[in-house]
């Protein structure tokens, strides 16, 4: 049928149809190189980066480091106040987020009429997630700080990183509900569940796992999380720690080192790096590789757990 | 598996020429097979339909006509497929991409790219590295024609392929595939999710296709594969049943299981 | 029979709560529901009003230092050259920020969408899934290293790498020269943190565009190859235009990430403003500029406290514009399929 000469020249020569193929798949070879570079410069970034950490840092890494306070001295400064503080701010950070976000999360799935409202929470939120941290940093400086006068406290940076993470578990719950097939939520409802029965007995069970991951990742990176700390104005030299959660005599609990200031482990490797004396960026790698391996242990948690999660449940 | 009768062939008008053949066709994925030593001819110039109930293989066998199972891991064919009169080659054993630009393919659901008609048509010419203008002009005009779209759209070649209705996609999908001018079309259900009219129109262009290249359809509509083909062969678990021209397999089958089939007994 | 179980139904204990209980219980949690969801919304209603007020404030005491209008204050904001806030006369002039800003993103964007699309591509569409298994893993881990971090690793391992290949090169180039005549790649410079940068968004800008390539249906892929296309064939000619709205997406994602980063700025970019796009300088950027001001002891209501928010308000529009782009943009890939 077809009978341009030259047609059949491009189409039916055995030569130049070898020839073709010969040359596409040079280029796809080329581009699996291409490809095999890309992926190389991100492994080679986080190699060196370990890499270089560990052996600046290695004369440093040891416990007396983890249990000194910072010091004006490089060679006793230590992280005690930084992780402590780390510890204690990621504690309020959870309390704040986890109910928030799961129950913002409930409402938009669940909940939520399809309506103009709904949309524009939506929007909100996806531009929540992609607000710069700094930002979030001059809402607590305004807000927090000098609005409500909670100052440069424990409290303060708890619900900052709270608000910074809530966008995170706000949509990783929304997607654990929603991959929960709608056979299960019909199966409540037909023995009389009602819709909370039916969200808390089934749907929210179900869906933890995914759920728990979306709240490691948001606690992962609250734990890096440097830029809005700073600009509460985070960046002080504490050498002391809070006052114990727990005390010896009645009411065994104690709420004071909420108002307490405070560093965290980010800030104060950002304080290290950023001295001139070149003896602190010792303490800056070792504090980098004790974040590092903080941020990586958490991090592959959550990837781990996922995994887990899709090969367990099977719809 | 059952010869077609001397009869049946030799009713025919013109003398048959065997374009292809398949020979003890074994098909694993992974571990499971899909195809059981499958045999049978494909006649040039004429359309030949499987047919089967659900699950019973006659898909895979389609896409293995087209080495479209080589884009997953973990399949294996065993055996033969012959292409061509005077020196059959086996497709199994050529390269994949040398196989696909031989043989074109109509899908289930029709699926044009997110190109302007005219690209769509060109895509086959244009992955073979070739740009000049005029020949590609020719081509898409007589593509068009051929799958009796060109005088819908001849004055809308630049809009994207994705605003025809969906007929009009499929048809362009089968323009498509004539344009590279291939030995074999593959057509894959081609009129399941199309409305009746639709499927008439499609149905009609197989028929009128059929003088110009070799046709191999899957289809699970029985008055369909009457309809359009010539030869059916028909498959049951993997297996081929019966093979032979259309009108015996529906009047006359041979085996038990074809006629419950045919007759609307079980699938 | 029959009686036996109708005995066994009127026997049943009915504990349920009464119905209005029911009802006003089912209502409560929804409202408290509602309320967390709301409060993301909250959350940026006070981003924008405190940004607002202190930046209004910010525009106030400029006009009464400066002894100039509202409007002369405005035009000398956005068209200024000179960001000196903190020294009278005042410089408010916010083009230096955006300077450092652009010319930071403009060389992270340089690493991260070539790399990323192809790193992309390449796990999308040629990788086995074993690779695929064990690379993903490592890139959200990427993803998720401190940006701190990648600070220190600009500042202490690229710029030092990058100022031995720039003396190197100058030296082949230019040889017998003094060592103090060839250019000198300064501690602080826009390049090694704009590199970082782009080491940081990499992973981001990965897997959003091979989110958008596992979007496009199977069925076009299938008809490319049935066309007798190669991968790469299928790759750029049908699947990236098929998935060019959440490719942009990504893009315009990782574009504000990078306008968003402060701590690898801040520490390897430099602290001080400076009007230049030359990624051999140091600058600051709008976050390092913040972050700088904050590092001081900043008393509440001085001129250098709300000048980090009329920064900051900059910053968070350009982030607002893209982030709503992009979400529109990523809608409509998925709605297409």
């Amino acid at each position: 049928m077809v009978r341009n000469p030259k047609l059949i020249a491009v189409l039916h020569n055995p030569i130049a149809i070898a020839e073709s193929i010969q040359q596409r798949k040079r280029w796809e070879q080329f581009f699996i190189l291409l490809g095999w570079f890309s992926l190389l410069v991100a492994l080679l970034t986080l190699v060196v980066l370990v890499a270089d950490l560990l052996i600046r840092g290695w004369p440093l890494l040891n416990l007396k480091f983890l249990l000194s306070p910072p010091s004006s001295d490089p060679e006793e400064a230590g992280i005690l106040t930084a992780w402590v503080g780390s510890l204690l701010v990621i504690l309020v950070t959870i309390v704040v987020a986890v109910p928030l976000g799961i129950g913002a999360g409930i409402y938009l799935e669940e909940y939520a009429p399809k309506n103009w409202l709904l949309d524009f929470i939506e929007i909100n939120i996806t531009n929540l997630a992609g607000v710069p941290s700094i930002i979030y940093g001059l809402l607590a400086l305004g807000f927090f700080v000098y609005i409500l006068k909670w100052g440069e406290s424990i409290l303060t940076a708890g619900c900052t990183l709270a608000l910074l993470i809530l966008p995170v578990v706000i949509v990783t719950t929304r997607e654990s509900l929603r991959a929960i097939p709608v056979g299960i939520r019909e199966g409540a409802y037909s023995v009389g569940a009602s819709r909370w029965q039916t969200i808390f007995d089934h749907v929210l069970p179900y869906s933890m796992g995914g759920i728990l991951t979306g709240i490691i990742v948001g606690i992962s990176r609250a734990i890096g999380e440097t830029a809005p700390l700073i600009t509460i104005g985070a960046l002080t030299f504490i050498t002391f720690l809070p006052e114990a959660p727990i005390k010896g005599e009645f009411p065994y609990i104690s709420f004071n080192w909420l108002w307490s200031p405070f560093t965290v482990l980010p800030i104060q490797m950002f304080n290290w790096v950023s001295r001139p004396q070149e003896a602190f960026q010792i303490n800056s790698a070792a504090a980098g590789v004790v974040l590092l391996v903080l941020t990586l242990l958490v991090n592959s948690t959550a990837i781990y757990l996922r995994y887990r999660f899709r090969k367990s449940i099977k719809f | 598996m059952v010869k077609p009768t001397e009869e049946a062939v030799v009713t025919q008008q013109e003398p048959l020429r065997k374009l292809a053949e398949v020979r003890d066709l074994n098909f694993y994925y992974g571990r499971t097979q899909a195809l059981k030593n499958i045999n049978m001819p494909i006649y040039e110039k004429k359309v030949t339909a499987l047919i089967g109930p659900s699950g019973c293989g006659k898909t895979t066998l389609l896409r293995c006509f087209n080495r479209m199972h080589d884009l997953y891991p973990g399949n294996r064919y065993e055996g033969q497929i012959l292409l061509g009169v005077d020196q059959p080659r086996n497709l199994l054993e050529m390269d994949p991409i040398e196989v696909r630009m031989q043989i074109g393919m109509v899908f289930q659901k029709p699926n044009p790219f997110p190109k302007s008609i005219y690209e769509n048509i060109a895509y086959g010419l244009r992955v073979r590295g070739i740009k000049d203008r005029a020949l590609l002009d020719e081509v898409v005009e007589r593509s068009l024609r051929n799958a009796a779209l060109w005088d819908e759209v001849k004055d809308r070649l630049k809009e994207p392929g994705t605003s025809l209705s969906g007929g009009q996609q499929q048809r362009l999908c089968i323009a498509r595939a004539l344009a590279t001018d291939p030995e074999i079309i593959l057509f894959d259900e081609p009129t399941s999710a199309l409305d009746p009219i639709a499927t008439v129109s499609i149905e009609n262009l197989i028929v009128e296709l059929k003088e110009q290249v070799t046709i191999l359809i899957v289809t699970h509509n029985l008055q369909q594969a009457i309809r359009v083909s010539q030869f059916t062969a028909f498959m049951y678990l993997g297996e081929l049943v019966e093979y032979n021209d259309t009108m015996s397999i529906f009047t006359k089958p041979v085996e038990q299981k074809t006629a419950d089939y045919v007759s609307g007994r079980f699938g | 029979m029959a009686q036996d179980s109708f005995s066994v139904k009127t026997n049943l204990p009915l504990t349920l709560p009464s119905r209005t209980v029911r009802i006003w219980r089912e209502r409560v949690i929804a409202g408290v529901l509602f309320l967390a969801a709301i409060s993301s919304v909250l959350t940026t209603l006070v981003i924008v009003y405190i940004l607002f007020s202190e930046t209004v404030i910010f525009f106030e005491k400029v006009m009464e230092v400066d002894r100039v209008s509202l409007w002369e204050a405005l035009v000398e904001f956005f068209t200024g050259t000179d960001w000196s806030p903190l020294i009278e006369p005042l410089g408010i002039g916010i083009l230096p920020l955006l300077a450092g800003t652009l010319t930071t993103c403009f060389v992270g964007l340089c690493v991260a969408v070539p790399l990323g699309t192809i790193a992309a591509i390449y796990l999308s569409e040629f990788a086995p899934a074993k690779v695929r298994e064990i690379l993903k893993p490592i890139l959200e881990i990427l993803a998720g290293v401190p940006t701190v971090v990648y600070g220190y690793f600009a500042l202490l391992v690229i710029t030092p790498v990058l100022q031995k290949i720039i003396l190197g090169v100058q030296k082949f180039l230019l040889p017998g020269r003094n060592e103090w005549d060839y250019f000198q790649l300064p501690g602080f410079n826009m390049l090694g943190a704009g590199i970082a940068v782009g080491l940081m968004v990499l992973p981001y800008v990965c897997s959003l565009v091979e989110d958008a390539l596992q979007a496009v249906p199977l069925e076009l892929r299938e008809g490319s190859y049935a066309m007798g296309a190669t991968r790469i064939q299928t790759a750029l000619n049908v699947l990236i235009p098929a998935a060019i709205s959440g490719i942009a997406a990504a893009y315009i994602l990782g574009f504000s990430r990078a306008v968003g980063e402060t701590m690898i700025v801040a520490v390897a970019a430099g602290l001080q403003p400076k009007f230049t796009f030359n990624p051999f300088e140091a600058a600051a950027t709008t976050t390092a500029f913040i972050v700088s001001v904050s590092l001081g002891d900043l008393p509440h209501g001085s001129f250098e406290y709300q000048s980090i928010f009329a920064a900051g308000i900059m910053l968070f529009f350009a982030t607002l514009f893209m982030n709503v782009l992009g979400y529109f943009l990523s809608r409509r890939y998925r709605e297409v399929y």
